[in-house]
């Protein structure tokens, strides 16, 4: 019998060694794993390379791992705090500042791509994202028909941690609205892809057809509720 | 001596808007063009796109939703016939020449095209790019939207960028507060002036050549 549910969010990160690189799904607010992320805090695990498109959303969360000195780098590609009078990055901006950890700003596509080469299977590429500009300073270019690009390099996860709203037993996932971003390319993308869901629901219950991150891309699945209450695993 | 008012925001956002052609697929950055959005004519569907995966985006629901957000973090809803996608479809909308029209806020825009619009170059700035780049290069045509001179009254039209590039050889035309400019494989060539203005005034505030159209129009609302 196949069944990727964990009973907790502790259980669901307890192997996770120092050292590891994490893709951390989510756009601003939206589709970010908090619990998982608070669940890693007190695992422990340090030196970790992080994949997220910001540099945290307010205080809980990302932040706390910065704060605590858990993440060597982060790779990402808007570390700012957006609107100056809503500071999500702010834990960021301190340990950035302070020269407590590294940063790999990527355009934000390319950060994807990467993501799906690595998913795919795919070596390098090249892309005219970034040609001429400092970002691409280091990096092998080459002109093409009369067009400049840049060859970049797949970024596989060692784990992915991803919110989603349904899944099933399967790792069949389903996400809400836009909170869906980066989701499924993370998936994809790590060895061992760990979903925070609203609700576990029963094998069989998504019609196949949307299902939108097939289960053979996840590995654990924890239920957590749509408030942030752990609520128990269950179903089928 | 010319007697010209800079248009304002609110002006040059209803101008803009008001040049999208029905049944195009845009993208806002974010800033000055995220305004346009409030501003879109009446009668045309004009079909917008944020990078986070939505295709077909309205105003600000009633209920505040974090799962429909736009690039800049703010609430929007979905129109019906609205679709959702992750990030690698989305940013293959941006990239690969399906987004018909980015319009985008500038810090310098060159002779050439050029565009630097996401790095001020401050030297404790944290570098944070976004998607500004995949746009730039990938949308099949680069509008930008900005005042046309800093605050300082500094050129922001230029003959070579100074600020960090997002790209090269990109922009397609700029909206200026006080006109309208398409680059072009000559240059950069004036369409329209805000009333007032002369061409001798404008060229003094641009510091990169400027040609002017036979048939200058004027830019007003």
């Amino acid at each position: 019998m196949l069944d990727k549910t964990v009973a907790s969010l502790a259980e669901a990160v307890k192997d996770i060694p120092d050292g590891a690189t994490l893709l951390v799904g989510g756009f601003g607010a939206s589709g970010i794993p908090t619990e998982l992320l608070v669940a890693l805090l007190d695992q422990g695990a340090r030196d970790l390379t992080v994949v997220n498109n910001n540099g945290g959303n307010g205080p809980v969360g990302l932040s706390q791992l910065f704060l605590a000195g858990r993440v060597r780098k982060l790779i990402c590609s808007f570390a700012r705090s957006a609107n100056p009078a809503q500071p999500s990055a702010a834990a960021f901006a301190e340990v950035y500042r302070a020269g407590k950890v590294e940063l790999e700003c990527v355009p934000q596509g390319i950060m994807v791509e990467r993501m799906r080469a690595a998913a795919a299977g795919l070596g390098p590429f090249f892309s005219p994202v970034s040609y001429g500009s400092k970002l691409a300073h280091g990096k092998e270019t080459r002109i093409i028909d009369g067009r400049g690009y840049v060859l970049e390099q797949p970024l596989p996860g060692d784990y992915a941690f991803v919110k989603a709203q349904h899944a099933d037993r399967w790792g069949n996932l389903t996400y809400r609205y836009a909170g869906r971003n980066f989701g499924p390319v993370m998936c994809m993308a790590a060895r061992t892809t760990i979903v925070q869901v609203d609700r576990i629901v029963p094998l069989g219950s998504i019609p196949p057809e949307q299902v939108m991150t097939p289960g053979i891309f996840v590995k654990r699945v924890v239920q957590v509720g749509r408030d942030g209450e752990p609520a128990r695993a269950g179903a089928a | 001596m010319s007697h010209h008012k800079p248009l304002s925001r609110e002006q040059l956002a209803q101008i803009v808007a008001n040049d999208l052609p029905d049944g195009v697929y845009v993208n806002l950055g974010i800033g000055m063009p995220t305004q346009l959005a409030g501003h879109l004519p009446k009668g045309r569907e004009i079909i917008l796109h944020s990078e986070n995966g939505i295709l077909g985006m309205g105003p600000a629901g009633d209920v505040p939703d974090l799962d429909l957000i736009n690039a800049s973090k703010e609430q929007v809803s979905l129109l019906p016939g609205a679709a959702i996608c992750d990030h690698v479809v989305s940013f293959t909308m941006m990239r690969g020449g399906h987004i018909d029209i980015t319009v985008l806020g500038a810090y310098q825009v060159s002779a050439d095209g050029d565009l630097a619009n996401w790095d001020t170059g401050t030297p404790d700035a944290i570098p944070a790019v976004g998607g500004a780049m995949d746009l730039a290069v990938g949308a099949r045509q680069v509008w930008v939207m900005m005042e046309h001179t800093t605050r300082k009254r500094e050129p922001k039209i230029v003959e070579r960028c100074t600020l960090p590039l997002t790209g090269a050889s990109v922009v397609d035309r700029i909206y200026s507060d006080l006109a309208r400019i398409d680059v072009t494989p000559h240059g950069l060539v004036v369409r329209a002036l805000v009333p007032g203005l002369d061409p001798d005034t404008l060229q003094s505030l641009t510091a990169a050549p400027l040609r002017f159209d036979e048939r200058l129009a004027v830019l007003a609302v």
